[in-house]
């Protein structure tokens, strides 16, 4: 296993690993909701959780400042859109109908045959790991040097990606003269 | 492995640090629930949460192999995150404009569930 002997140059992985395992009781328990919970609006707030929760992964794995940005933006971007959009269209307060039971169960068992497929290649597949593996470090002072040097046309694609489709949006969504 | 007890796999937690298959599992695991929201969903909201955590899932999977390749040191251009970070951006944009679109939508049917959307204009 040498994975482990791996892993050993890990220092204080105890206190990792419990936060990992509790972080992932909240991650797959608010995902679950928020994937199938009848209600839109809970659904939301069940995506709330999994989003700190995934917040929580990123830490553990060695970057704050993703982390922070996955706060800042899904949390507090992207999140409140989907509220506003949800309450915007949406009596929030009356339930779904009813989803048919053959589509329902039809669902289910093409999710439990691709989650069973996909987590046999993972188990068989003969991981790689580095023979050690960095302590957690500031991240952010990298992360700033790369996107301006080796990330800087992706970084100027994505600013002027953002600028169209705020445009875009805004465009889309005008009042129109009829 | 299928023979193992509740108290021997509380005790094989307790011994062993997280590996990279435990995260490529999680991930998969929020690829698929994200998947079945897309196919079980009637309100294109709800779509829109599950192609979020799809696009969580594939983060997470990027950093997980940036992080068991041996992370900052053996890896200083930071292509985990940076994939990250990205992929965090282009969802806004998605978000954005997909908002925009249902807004529309729920203009001219008078509401956003997909099944009523049968036509390309009203």
């Amino acid at each position: 296993m040498n994975s482990e002997a791996a892993n050993v140059a890990l220092t204080g992985w105890q206190g990792a690993n419990i936060a990992f395992w509790l972080i992932t009781i909240v991650v797959l328990v608010s995902a679950f909701f928020a994937a199938l919970s009848r209600s839109i609006v809970q659904a939301a707030f069940a995506l709330f959780f999994c989003l700190l929760g995934i917040a929580g992964y990123y830490v553990l794995l060695g970057s704050a400042f993703l982390a922070v940005t996955q706060i800042i933006i899904y949390v507090g971007g992207i999140l409140v859109l989907l509220m506003f959009g949800i309450l915007l269209t949406n009596r929030p307060l009356q339930r779904d109908l009813p989803y048919s039971l053959w589509l329902y169960t039809l669902v289910c068992l093409s999710g439990l045959l691709l989650l069973a497929a996909i987590e046999t290649v993972i188990m068989i597949a003969p991981w790689h790991q580095a023979a050690t593996i960095s302590a957690p470090a500031s991240d952010v002072r990298p992360i700033g040097n790369m996107l301006l040097t080796k990330y800087l046309l992706p970084f100027e694609l994505a600013g002027i990606t953002l600028l169209l489709c705020l445009v875009g949006a805004a465009y889309l969504v005008r009042r129109r003269e009829r | 492995m299928n023979e193992l007890s509740l108290p021997q796999l509380m005790g094989f937690v307790a011994t062993h640090p997280v590996a990279l298959p435990i995260y490529l599992i999680v991930a998969a695991m929020l690829f698929v629930l994200g998947l079945m929201a897309c196919m079980l969903r009637r309100n294109a909201i709800g779509i829109l949460i599950g192609i979020e955590l799809i696009l969580n899932a594939a983060i997470l999977n990027f950093m997980a192999f940036w992080r068991f390749r041996g992370g900052l040191d053996a890896d200083p251009t930071m292509s985990g995150p940076m994939f990250g970070v990205f992929i965090i951006v282009l969802a806004a944009c998605e978000a954005a404009v997909a908002l925009a679109i249902l807004l529309n939508l729920y203009f001219n049917f008078g509401s956003v569930e997909v099944d009523k959307m049968q036509q390309m204009k009203h």
